[in-house]
């Protein structure tokens, strides 16, 4: 399926939030997710299905004013 | 000395993190500023990089607590999503608010901010507010669970200073009990003492330090100009009047016209 990653299309495979974070090499990664504008905790990330054309945002720290 | 949700800093400067020329740079200006908070923020990382992951490491080496930032949100649901991202990344409730709603001054949309600070004081968020010096905004906000208020002095960024010290001062004047810092448009040490020396109890600033030709060598600067403004806020200045009063005793002195 296709997913809007970060705003740019990403093909994956994966099922689940969190397959796919591995999929797209995040794993172990410091990072927070939403899916569709709205917040997925780490310890829900197994539980979400994702389907073709959901937007997820993976955002990372950085520096900030 | 002002307690911060319960934090007390020896110091009360708040550092933000970006624009440095380096990351070495960054730390160093920490260090000499004394800082005991630091703002950091979130931006998307794609699975290559590892921007993200350096500087979180850099922030913890250096030991002082983070404020995570809202920057650049426009929208109460944009605010809320990145505080809980935020939360979850950085591991801390706090959150510094921001909610912008123009982008030629970067001035905060007051009216998403109170609606958004209530939600994430709901969920257990402690919201210090990027605000204006507006009294009546900063009583919503109290009612809306912040236990600080963060006015700005000018436009982020401006460096501009204290664009309304009268504000400022009444703000200081209506909430005597509130923690309020300045939050952005400092440009100098001495717009941050100026501000101290109105009874604030604590400067947020990023653009002044980050920006000077030695960002370390400023941020020295600042932390003993916030030391002076706040030790002689508290030993209570004179007040300012139109003519001279002669300092030196007039009585007794010699006859020698």
């Amino acid at each position: 399926m296709t997913l809007l990653l970060n705003g740019a299309p990403q093909e994956i495979a994966a099922g689940t939030l969190a397959e796919a974070l591995a999929e797209l090499g995040y794993a172990g990664r410091v990072v927070a997710t939403a899916v569709n504008g709205d917040f997925v905790p780490a310890r829900k990330r197994a539980e979400v299905t994702l389907k073709d054309g959901d937007r997820i945002e993976v955002v990372a720290p950085m520096q900030g004013g | 000395m002002a307690a911060f949700y319960g934090f007390a800093p020896d110091n009360p400067l708040f550092l933000g993190t970006a624009q440095y020329p380096s990351p070495a740079i960054l730390a160093e200006a920490v260090r000499r500023s004394g800082a005991e908070v630091v703002t950091v923020s979130l931006r998307r990382e794609s699975a290559g990089s590892g921007a993200g992951q350096a500087f979180w490491s850099l922030i913890r080496e250096l030991g002082v607590k983070v404020l995570p930032n809202t920057a650049g949100c426009h929208t109460v649901k944009e605010a809320v999503t990145t505080a809980q991202m935020a939360r979850e990344v950085f591991g801390t409730d706090w959150i510094k608010l921001e909610v912008i709603g123009e982008d030629d001054t970067l001035q905060p949309d007051v009216i998403a901010l109170v609606e958004a600070a209530r939600i994430l004081s709901d969920d257990g968020f402690k919201v210090f507010p990027y605000t204006t010096e507006d009294i009546v905004v900063g009583s919503r906000l109290l009612d809306a669970g912040c236990e600080v208020l963060m006015p700005w002095g000018a436009p982020i960024g401006s460096g501009r200073g204290l664009n309304n010290p009268y504000g400022l001062r009444t703000m200081r004047q209506h909430f005597p009990d509130i923690p309020l810092v300045v939050d952005a448009g400092i440009g100098l040490p001495s717009h941050a003492a100026q501000a101290m020396e109105l009874g604030y109890d604590g400067i947020l600033l990023n653009t002044a330090v980050a920006k000077a030709g030695d960002p370390a060598a400023m941020a020295e600067a600042f932390a003993l100009a916030i030391r002076a403004g706040r030790l002689a806020f508290a030993a209570q200045p004179i007040e300012a009047r139109d003519m001279a009063a002669p300092s030196t005793p007039v009585m007794g002195k010699a006859f020698l016209a």
